[in-house]
């Protein structure tokens, strides 16, 4: 039972709401030694796994690019031809995006990003359609929009994956369970995740389509 | 040569941490100067040459980072930059030429992934270049805007940059401890083996814990597949293909509940300016409880 002593951390690190890295740090030193690695061997296994993670945060080559046409204009352009579409609403471009990317994903294309899409294009968009139908966001309103924007490239990112065949999802289950004494074939797996990544779309298009309609509440009480 | 361009990725990745560094070092109006900066350049020496470094060194290294985080002496500098009043005229100005470096990073990246050996983060870094290239080309921008406005973002974005990776570190010891056996262990002792209903139930919700435990998903599936999965569902009949997918996205469903997950939660979260780091999450949260027991339902009559 000791060994959960790095759950417990997380858990009261969180609920306390103290600093999110040192409880992630304390919480790996704690578990490191009630599994009996010595305070160098911890060491190492820190620094083994975040140079191998290193692709997590690969964000970081997009980020001149994104910067320089951002100074230039990038997110005014785009909040600006989504202006002049009136049936665009935050909602629907929201659920559009999510339809999208969870097809990309299906399909293995890579196209998304909360660097790359989301915050060049999408949420300027977003902001744009809002403004237009709606008036300007208040503050909340802004930072729920953001969430749900957030929110957006994360659904279409996850549900999707594993319809592709090849996907590293599917070929993990199918590893797993080949090792468990199962055979499964990778065709069937994917196809298996299909209904789940159509629900996903349907259940989070109700979500964004009830921001349209809290957006359009608040504007009628003004 | 994946791997030679993989590193020369990471070189990259490694730069643009290099430049935040020398803004925070340079900055007019930076607060923690020394912490900042020394939190920018030691990422990027681990980016760029960590590799070819001591592990040990490299997690001491991390430490000094993670301790300068949490004692906050990691600041967001002042910037100049462009009054929206500029950004306004050149969106006017320039148009809608505007889009086409941004499309062509993910339009690289997926040529890329596709008809060569490359791979997609390879892809990726192929397409930051030609990305930038078509940017300046188009915005006729100077490289010391490159450099500002790479250093900018960056700091914005913050000491939440290294979390992914922490957290993936703490997944490793997590599993040097066994902590999923243990877990796994608990949950298929309390449970009466044959009820299908209650198996179905405890494989799917223990996906979803697991993963906001661990923060992903795939390190959760094979642990408790083993410890859960088999016993309490596969072995009572269930379509293992059937099952073992919708166990996957199940887990899915605990990634959108976890600050753990803190590359698609967190980072991001400070990618878009997010005052509350945990908006994401909580807009997540109802959609992902409706979508767990719709893995529930679904794995009850699909998979039997």
């Amino acid at each position: 039972m000791i060994k959960l002593i790095g759950i417990l951390i997380i858990i009261l690190g969180f609920a306390l709401k103290l600093d999110t890295i040192a409880v992630v740090v304390v919480a790996g030193i704690a578990t490191g030694f009630a599994a009996g690695l010595s305070f160098n061997q911890i060491l190492t296994t820190l620094g083994d796994a975040f140079i191998t993670n290193r692709y997590m945060t690969v964000f970081f080559v997009t980020l001149p690019a994104i910067g320089i046409l951002e100074c230039y204009g990038l997110r005014e352009r785009a909040a600006y031809l989504i202006g002049k579409m009136k049936s665009v609403t935050p909602g629907r471009l929201l659920a559009l995006y999510t339809a999208l990317r969870t097809l990309a994903a299906a399909l293995s294309l890579r196209l998304g990003g909360h660097v790359q899409f989301i915050r060049p294009l999408i949420l300027p968009m977003a902001e744009g359609a809002a403004k237009n139908n709606f008036e300007e966001l208040d503050e909340k309103s802004l930072e729920e929009l953001k969430g749900l924007a957030g929110a957006a490239e994360n659904y279409g990112n996850f549900y999707g994956q594993n319809v592709f065949v090849a996907s590293g999802g599917v070929l993990l289950i199918v590893g797993v369970l080949k090792e468990l004494g199962f055979n499964v074939e990778a065709l069937a797996v994917a196809k298996a995740s299909i209904p789940i990544a159509i629900i996903a779309v349907l259940i989070s298009a109700v979500q964004f389509l009830g921001f349209d309609r809290k957006l359009a509440r608040k504007n009628a009480r003004v | 040569m994946q791997n030679t361009l993989l590193e020369l990725l990471y070189v990259m990745c490694g730069i643009v941490s290099f430049v935040a560094a020398y803004h925070a070092f340079s900055g007019k109006e930076q607060q923690s100067r020394i912490g900042t900066s020394l939190f920018w350049a030691i990422l990027g020496i681990i980016f760029a040459f960590g590799k070819y470094m001591p592990k040990n060194v490299v997690g001491m290294m991390i430490l000094v980072m993670a301790g300068l985080a949490a004692f906050k002496q990691v600041k967001v500098g002042r910037f100049y930059t462009h009054p929206p009043e500029f950004r306004e005229r050149k969106a006017g100005e320039i148009g809608n030429k505007l889009f086409i470096p941004a499309l062509a990073i993910a339009v690289a990246a997926f040529g890329v992934a596709q008809y060569t050996e490359l791979g997609g983060l390879v892809g990726l870094g192929i397409g930051a270049i030609v990305a930038l290239v078509l940017s300046l080309a188009v915005t006729r921008a100077g490289l010391k805007e490159v450099s500002r406005e790479s250093g900018r973002l960056l700091q914005q974005v913050g000491p939440a940059s290294i979390l992914p990776h922490l957290l993936a570190a703490l997944g490793a010891l997590f599993n040097a401890a066994d902590v999923g056996d243990v877990i796994s262990k608990g949950i298929s002792t309390v449970l009466p083996g044959n009820n299908v209903v209650l198996g179905v139930m405890a494989y799917c919700v223990g996906m979803a814990l697991f993963t906001m435990i661990m923060g992903n998903a795939f390190a959760a599936f094979a642990v408790i597949t083993a410890g859960v999965g088999v016993p309490l569902v596969l072995n009572q009949g269930a379509d293992p293909a059937v099952a073992a997918a919708l166990a996957m996205t199940a887990g899915y469903c605990g990634t959108l509940m976890t600050p753990m997950a803190a590359n698609f939660n967190i980072v991001s979260a400070s990618i878009l300016e997010l005052k509350d780091k945990y908006m994401i999450i909580k807009k997540q949260i109802p959609i992902a409880i409706v979508l767990l027991v719709i893995h529930i339902i679904l794995m009850l009559t699909l998979a039997f």
